[in-house]
Parts: structure tokens; C-alpha cells; sequence
């Protein structure tokens, strides 16, 4: 049976192939929901994702949202995991750690993911969240997912 | 951390925070509601909307949508201790998924403000759904108090606040 995981597995797949991202971020409604992106450059996934009102969390400063940087970053792991594998499953986030370095400008954020370890069960990913600069990252969090 | 309940230490405060945070665009869209406060504590839920899934097969809430509530509801869980309005700003979030929460029902949180320092407070929340003793996840957090010029709230309490100083 076609199910709805293995369906977001192939289309991962066949993204892969094309290069055209497009239709991994359809298959995930909350990824829809930030507006997520997604490309491949130089051997990696870059996430990014544009500036959108919906996404604010404080409007004083304006600030993104904690929780969109948050949301965004697991995300990017989780397709970033899926993608290095090959795997036939959406690994399962067990703890997620974060640290908000700058506040969300309101323009683009981008991500990029790193994978630390990744044994049979577990795997351990790095990730870090940049506007302007990447050596100046908005937020960098790491994660452990369980794989099986 | 006191276990006899106490009011909020500010309540005109403290509702004009979790007024303001309810209406800002992102916690709007993801349908945050205020559930109750205490000093030192803070209740809010999240209900279950498809547009918040993040498996399509398990329909699973995305566990960012955690990430914002945890967030949210531990900021008000600092601001339950406030005599006056500032800002702060998370430095750091940890959180724990100890299962998934069940599709089709709203996702609780409540937060503690354990430790409030002159520049640090501590924070710790728990989020669970109605009808199951069991967690789904733990989050652990710092935020740094007096974070920027604008305290955060609604421009008539947070001048109040600004004239107490």
C-alpha cells in the first residue's frame, strides 16, 4: 500500500533526482504552513525560508518568532536525515536543544544541517539558522532523532 | 518554587502579556490560547489543526508547534513574577518528546518559572493533552531579562511599566 510516509519518502527521492524541492514541502502542511524551501547546493541541502507576516512573534522589534526558528531548524534536520539516508521512515525527534544567538530580522532565514553521529538507531544532527552572515547565525540547535 | 498557589504579581500586567502574545501574528496562526496564570506559573493550549501537521500520515502535530507553545507559555510563566513591563528574549530552549501527541485534541502547556534572576530567569514546562496522565513533551529554558529597549506588551500597560522605574 501507498501510504502517505512512503509517499513523502519517494517524492524525497525523486526531488533528489530532479533537484526540485518543491513538492517534499507540499507533502508536510506545517512546512507549508512557515513557508518552507528547500535546494540543494554543493553537496547539501539549504533550507530557507522568506519572510512572512504570519511568522512574527514579536512585533516590536519585528522578530521572528522562537518558535518558527524552532520549528524550522527540526524541520530542516529531519529532511536533511532523510535526504543523507535513504531512508524508508521519518525518524522521530527525541530531544531538540536551541540557542537563539540574535533575534529574526524579518527577512530570510537559512538553515543548513550537519550530521554528527549516526548509528543504527540514533542519529545526532547539528544545525545552523544565519541571516546576513553565516558566521553570524541567528540560532544553532542539535537534536537527536531515533531512526527506527 | 512556592506550592501554594499565589495571584500573578502584576495581574493588568500579566493580562495585557498573554492578550498581546495571543494576537501576534505567529501565535494567531497557530490558534495559541491563554488558559490560566499564577505567580510563577502559566497554562496555555494550542488546538489541533491539520494545517499544523507535520506527518501526513499520522496527522502528528509538528513538533515546532511545541516549540512555539513551550516558548510562549514560559515567557508568560516569567512575566507571572513581573511588577512592571520589560522584555526578554529566550537564549536557550531544550525539549524533551516523550511521545507523540494525539491528533484531534488541543495540546496543553504549563511552564514554571523555577528561578527569576536579575538578568536570568529559569524556566520549565510540561505539555499534555486532556484524558492522558502521560507528557508528550519536558522543556527547559533561559531567558534573558531587560533584552531591549521596547518591553514587550501593549504600548499602554508597558508605558505604565517604563514610568515605574
Amino acid at each position: 500500500m501507498r501510504t502517505a510516509e512512503s509517499l513523502l519518502i519517494q517524492t524525497l527521492h525523486a526531488a533528489k533526482d530532479s533537484g526540485d524541492y518543491t513538492g517534499i514541502i507540499e507533502q508536510i502542511p506545517y512546512a507549508q504552513l512557515l513557508g518552507v524551501q528547500m535546494q540543494e547546493e554543493n553537496d547539501n541541502l539549504l533550507f530557507l525560508l522568506p519572510f512572512h507576516e504570519r511568522n512574527v512573534g514579536n512585533t516590536k522589534l519585528p522578530a521572528l518568532h522562537g518558535g518558527v526558528i524552532g520549528g524550522f531548524l527540526e524541520n530542516a534536520a529531519l529532511l536533511h536525515l532523510m535526504w543523507a539516508r535513504e531512508s524508508n521512515e521519518v525518524p522521530r525527534t527525541v530531544d531538540f536543544s536551541l540557542d537563539y544567538l540574535r533575534s529574526g530580522k524579518p527577512q530570510t532565514l537559512y538553515a543548513q544541517c550537519e550530521i554528527t553521529k549516526q548509528g543504527k538507531r540514533v542519529a545526532n544532527v547539528l544545525m545552523t539558522a544565519w541571516q546576513d552572515d553565516r558566521s553570524k547565525p541567528t540560532a544553532v540547535a542539535r537534536a537527536h532523532f531515533l531512526l527506527s | 518554587m512556592h506550592n501554594l498557589p499565589l495571584p500573578v504579581t502584576n495581574p493588568a500586567l500579566f493580562q495585557d502579556i498573554w492578550s498581546w502574545f495571543c494576537q501576534l501574528p505567529h501565535n494567531s496562526t497557530i490558534g495559541l490560547e491563554f488558559v490560566a496564570g499564577e505567580r510563577g506559573r502559566a497554562t496555555m493550549l494550542v488546538p489541533y489543526h491539520t494545517k499544523l501537521v507535520g506527518n501526513p500520515k499520522t496527522g502528528v502535530l509538528h513538533g515546532g508547534v511545541v516549540t512555539s507553545l513551550i516558548d510562549a507559555t514560559s515567557a508568560l510563566s516569567v512575566f507571572s513574577f513581573l511588577e512592571s513591563a520589560e522584555a526578554i528574549a529566550t537564549l536557550d530552549l531544550r525539549i524533551d518528546y516523550l511521545r507523540s501527541a494525539t491528533p484531534g485534541s488541543p495540546v496543553f502547556c504549563t511552564a514554571e518559572c523555577y528561578r527569576l534572576g536579575r538578568q536570568i530567569a529559569f524556566t520549565r514546562a510540561t505539555a499534555y493533552q486532556d484524558g492522558n496522565d502521560q507528557p508528550i513533551a519536558y522543556g527547559v529554558g533561559t531567558f534573558m531579562r531587560d533584552s531591549s529597549k521596547a518591553t514587550l506588551g501593549s504600548e499602554t500597560v508597558a508605558e505604565a511599566g517604563d514610568a515605574n522605574r
